[in-house]
């Protein structure tokens, strides 16, 4: 049982007279259970492209993408989306936000606000259930939107740049809270980001993916956020020799393509 | 030389003074010299120009300086007021004017809005409503009610129809633009999201794109009302017998100079009051407006 990516391309057609654009090239990937897939690159390397793909909002020109076997045939919700931000809807409180996607589904109001605070609860937001989601600050409204994401049990969680808003101390909190939650939760993730510290410390895979067109260029298989969950502090793994080794090899590829572009 | 920087540097001082001056009368934030321009609290000016113009207005007509037939004094327009309060104008108490004004203005919203609205969300989600309705709504308009009242009287009469069907035209095309434009409030991450738990279209319509388009057709209906009460004017000039804008206009075939402008008073003075209570409904149906 899987996420499967089979060959997909995706081409967005001449527009205006200009040639047709090859966003992502017959890209081949599988997010096992427990997986923490991190996506870094370029700029219009295709990333974002990759998690519309495989939460349903685009379909692919060519080739598959398959959950358990079956094909995705558009967004549902056994793939949640976290976005980078303004993802939240404040006409709501905090609890409404959260139990929305509960209550899409018809669930009844009590039984959506009892899951919708256990969630609550787990992100460290109890106390807050009734706030105005814009009176919160941007690390909170996060939260808000990784608990409205988990209500409804998704087989893989998909997460773009959701931690791309926040400052460092923010991030860097935010980071040890997903990986406690994703031990605890054992979700599948695929999760974007533009940090290469970022991508290093919380995922179990890495893969790097280079623009024009868009596809993945190197795989990396990344052991520091199960030694952060054994007990290792975040900044001791940040600064290992082997955490900054890798950090450089992974700049060094990045830089090397955005020089191509430039 | 020192004297050469002395003049050059004078002028440049005088002028970013009186820049501060003018784009903030006292500071909102101790200290704050270099915030955004026009903060501050306008109420004791407004205030202050309110009465310094009833007092040329005064000064004006105390002395002598204007015939009342143009200008009647302060006084004589409150005495206006009261006589009309108490004796009614030609024949129907005041109340009942301003309650058929009011009935006229309203009813035409209330209509504008119950048309209005679901057609501005039709035209900003399909494209082919909006190829149909957009056109039509996009030619009327821009003309004066003043230029098709002439039609509206040959088409639907001289009755209540043609004045609320006016006053109608011109509340409509404010709303249902709003409307229109409010469909784009809602960021694509937040329909994203609600198609991500499996919603429906109709869903994402009525949960989404409906409470982020609200607060865009809260003021669209703020301006349309606003509209409403300038044409109801050139309404009640159809053959009407009761109404503001009927008071207004017959008093001027009188020379009735204080009833006019007593009218035009009322008539401000609602309208006002009514923007004022659309602004506290803003307040407290879309207090996130503009925060996310």
């Amino acid at each position: 049982m899987a996420l499967e990516i089979r060959r997909a391309s995706v081409i967005y057609p001449s527009q205006r007279g200009r040639r047709p654009v090859e966003a992502l090239s017959k890209i081949d990937l599988t997010l096992d259970d427990n997986d923490f897939v991190l996506a870094l690159g370029a700029s219009g390397c295709g990333k974002s492209t990759l998690l519309n793909l495989i939460a349903g909002f685009l379909s692919p020109s060519s080739g598959q993408i398959l959950l358990d076997g079956a094909n995705v045939a558009g967004p549902g919700a056994d793939r949640s989306v976290v976005f980078q931000k303004h993802a939240l809807l404040p006409w709501l409180d905090v609890r409404a936000n959260v139990a929305f996607g509960l209550k899409l589904q018809g669930k009844p109001k009590a039984a959506a606000d009892a899951v919708a605070d256990k969630f609550i609860d787990l992100l460290g937001l109890k106390g807050f259930e009734g706030s105005p989601v814009y009176a919160l600050s941007g690390g909170m409204q996060q939260r808000v939107g990784i608990a409205r994401a988990l209500t409804c049990d998704p087989k893989v969680l998909l997460m773009d740049e959701p931690l791309g808003a926040l400052d460092e101390l923010t991030r860097e909190k935010a980071q040890e809270l997903i990986l406690g939650i994703w031990q605890r939760t054992g979700k599948t993730v695929f999760f974007i980001t533009h940090s290469v510290e970022e991508a290093l410390f919380m995922g179990t895979k890495l893969i790097v993916m280079s623009p024009r067109p868009g596809r993945i260029t190197h795989r990396f298989d990344l052991p520091f956020s199960r030694r952060f969950l054994d007990g290792t502090p975040a900044r001791k793994i940040k600064a290992l020799a082997e955490f900054i080794a890798l950090r450089e090899e992974v700049l060094g590829i990045i830089f090397a393509d955005e020089e191509q572009a430039a | 030389m020192t004297n050469l920087t002395e003049v050059g540097a004078a002028p440049v001082a005088l002028r970013s003074r009186a820049f501060a001056w003018f784009a903030r009368s006292r500071a909102t934030k101790p200290g704050e010299t270099y915030g955004v321009p026009g903060q501050g609290d306008t109420l004791l000016l407004s205030l202050a120009t309110m009465a310094f113009l009833i007092f040329v207005w005064w000064v004006v007509t105390a002395l002598g300086w204007v015939k009342p037939l143009f200008v009647p004094s302060p006084a004589a327009i409150v005495q206006k007021f009261m006589d009309v309060w108490t004796n009614g104008f030609t024949g129907t108490p005041f109340w009942q004017h301003v309650l058929i004004s009011a009935a006229r203005v309203f009813g035409a919203f209330l209509l504008a809005c119950a048309v209005g609205i679901p057609l501005g969300l039709a035209m900003g989600m399909s494209p082919v409503i909006r190829g149909i309705f957009d056109p039509p709504i996009e030619f009327y308009r821009p003309i004066p009610p003043l230029a098709y009242l002439p039609l509206m009287i040959i088409w639907f009469g001289i009755g209540e129809m043609s004045k609320v069907l006016l006053i109608f035209l011109s509340v409509f095309a404010p709303i249902a633009l709003g409307a229109r434009a409010g469909v784009r409030s809602a960021a694509i991450e937040q329909i994203h999201a609600a198609y991500s738990f499996g919603a429906t279209r109709w869903q994402v319509m009525r949960q989404v794109i409906l409470p982020s388009a609200m607060p865009e057709i809260l003021t669209a209906m703020r301006i349309g009302i606003g509209f409403g009460w300038t044409t109801l004017v050139a309404a009640e000039m159809v053959a009407a017998t009761k109404g503001l804008g009927y008071m207004v206009l017959a008093a001027s075939q009188f020379l009735q100079t204080a009833t006019v402008i007593m009218g035009i008073i009322v008539i401000a003075a609602i309208a006002y009051a009514f923007d004022m209570l659309m602004r506290f409904l803003e307040r407290r149906l879309v207090p996130w407006k503009g925060k996310m």
